[in-house]
């Protein structure tokens, strides 16, 4: 009976994964097609990459979609880390209580609110629409993202290490460099992270607030894909799984580093 | 210590000032003035004396509570399965995959597999039923909507059960509950928290999913996110689009409200 139970269970999780990767196998498959649409297998063919490769346009958005993610990413990281410290240190909880409203209101509006208001707002203060709108807006609303991530950490952080580092004569600069800064590394680095992605996947606030001159991989494969089915955006979409992959596997590799270092701790 | 502490708390604060504060005000702004700058209601007076506003509000509430309610049923036996596994992480890190490849990407999967000769007609040709029209109808938004939105339920209700105290469900064993009254009397009750963030993180974003009714639903004005987008970036009317987001924040503000108090509710009792 017991048994029967499993393999239901089982069934099922491989009927949603299934259900999961489809699509994205699915577009990965015809982009070896040589036919034109995604309904019938021609042969295999290489050449949708080739057209990949040599279309400046689309890699030149690639590598500025890369960059646009890691600079904004970065310095969001950095203002979120700082809010992070600053709320943690904030005396009064009504205070914290307000700054911490204030933080989870660009978590949780709707995309189109976001991108709809910083539009009227880059052009209420005559910032022209291209990068450095859309720069602003990546690390907008990706601050904080970090914070959330950074917060836990400082909270579980042992207060007695700072005092007793300033009894022994620490300066506020080495108290945050040897102590403040190691313990919170873990949750700056998946802020890090999860800022980076946010950046990266985002569509709906770049769509609002980009203009014309610039574009990101998503708006592009946006106004590709309204145009009709072109298999060098599959093309594209297996390139950028494999490079997701890659991803997975450092962090997964990090993640394992961490654990392996704690581990004796907890021994 | 003092300066110490607005060192930190300087960058941030400026940063909710003109990011978080300023967009707020200015949206709220727009949406209350006419084309002159000058005070008025006509904006809110206009919308809710609009029966296409009103259909178009009534009808994004419904698509997002159908989406909502469908991933929810599909994602709490996943989560509850999930947290049963061995080698969990790795299961959960198969899950969390898909959210990581570009949202544009799978949707535009999506005009392949529902076109008149995609992979789902093929299959429903092969049983016999003829070639069907799926791609731009209400069912292809709300399938891949849901689609999109699966694994942001699947986490938070996996975190909810994962946190119960394995000591309370075999007490129950213990005390001569079957298998589904340890579900019905305690993982569900006790994972409810999870249930509700889950909500909230697809009720919301559900609202305002405009790329995938031009790219999937067909071009129409379905949502209030659409109409926002058509108001700000097509017509150009930005007060009226305003007074949309402004209506589309208080729905909103509402929604977690509601969904907050359940829980409030909960710890009392």
């Amino acid at each position: 009976m017991k048994k029967k139970h499993f393999v239901w269970s089982r069934l099922y999780m491989a009927i949603v994964l299934f259900m999961m990767y489809l699509p994205i196998f699915y577009l990965i498959f015809y982009s070896f097609s040589s036919g034109k649409n995604m309904s019938r297998f021609r042969h295999f063919t290489w050449a949708h990459y080739v057209t990949l490769f040599h279309d400046d346009r689309l890699l030149a958005i690639f590598i500025e979609t890369i960059m646009l993610a890691l600079l904004s990413s970065l310095v969001a990281t950095l203002i979120g880390t700082f809010g992070a410290i600053a709320i943690d240190q904030a005396k009064s909880k009504k205070f914290k209580g307000i700054l911490l409203a204030l933080n989870n209101i660009l978590m949780v509006s709707p995309d189109v609110i976001i991108g709809a208001s910083f539009l009227i707002f880059f052009t209420a203060l005559g910032i022209s629409l291209g990068f450095g709108s859309v720069l602003l807006s990546h690390i907008a609303f990706s601050i904080p993202v970090v914070v959330l991530m950074v917060l836990p950490r400082l909270k579980e952080m042992d207060r007695s290490l700072i005092d007793a580092a300033q009894d022994l004569g620490a300066n506020q600069f080495d108290v945050f460099s040897k102590i403040l800064l190691p313990v919170i590394t873990p949750g700056i680095l998946s802020g890090f992270f999860m800022a980076f992605t946010y950046s990266l996947d985002d569509f709906a606030v770049t769509f609002f607030v980009t203009g014309n001159g610039f574009s990101t991989l998503s708006v592009e494969i946006y106004s590709r894909a309204r145009q009709g089915i072109d298999l060098e955006i599959n093309a594209l979409s297996a390139l950028m799984f494999v490079f997701v992959l890659a991803l997975v596997f450092v962090y997964y590799l990090i993640e394992k580093r961490r654990r392996f270092k704690k581990a004796p701790k907890r021994g | 210590m003092k300066k110490n502490r607005l060192f930190f708390l300087l960058p941030y604060s400026l940063w909710i000032l003109l990011f978080v504060i300023a967009p707020m005000i200015l949206i709220a702004f727009d949406a209350f003035t006419g084309s002159h700058g000058e005070f008025t209601w006509s904006n809110f007076v206009q919308f809710f004396s609009d029966t296409t506003f009103l259909r178009m509000t009534l009808n994004s509430f419904w698509y997002a509570f159908l989406i909502t309610v469908i991933t929810l049923l599909i994602s709490y036996p996943m989560a509850y399965i999930l947290s049963h596994m061995k080698n969990q992480q790795f299961w959960l890190l198969l899950i969390i995959l898909p959210t990581w490849i570009n949202l544009l990407l799978k949707a535009y999967a999506f005009i392949g597999i529902f076109a008149r000769d995609g992979l789902v007609n093929h299959f429903l040709s092969f049983f016999g039923i003829g070639p069907a029209n799926i791609l731009f109808t209400d069912f292809a938004f709300i399938f891949v909507a849901t689609y999109i939105e699966i694994p942001f339920m699947i986490l938070p209700i996996y975190n909810a059960i994962c946190d119960i105290d394995p000591a309370l469900i075999n007490a129950a064993r213990d005390l001569g509950a079957s298998k589904w009254q340890v579900l019905g009397k305690i993982i569900w009750p006790l994972s409810r928290s999870g249930v509700e963030s889950g909500i909230q993180a697809v009720f919301i974003p559900s609202l305002s999913l405009f790329m995938l009714t031009r790219l999937i639903g067909g071009n129409r004005v379905i949502t209030l996110g659409t109409a926002i987008e058509e108001y700000f970036l097509t017509t150009m009317n930005w007060h009226m689009g305003s007074t949309i987001g402004v209506v589309l924040i208080v729905l909103m503000l509402i929604v977690m409200l509601t969904t907050n108090r359940k829980r409030h509710h909960q710890e009392v009792r």
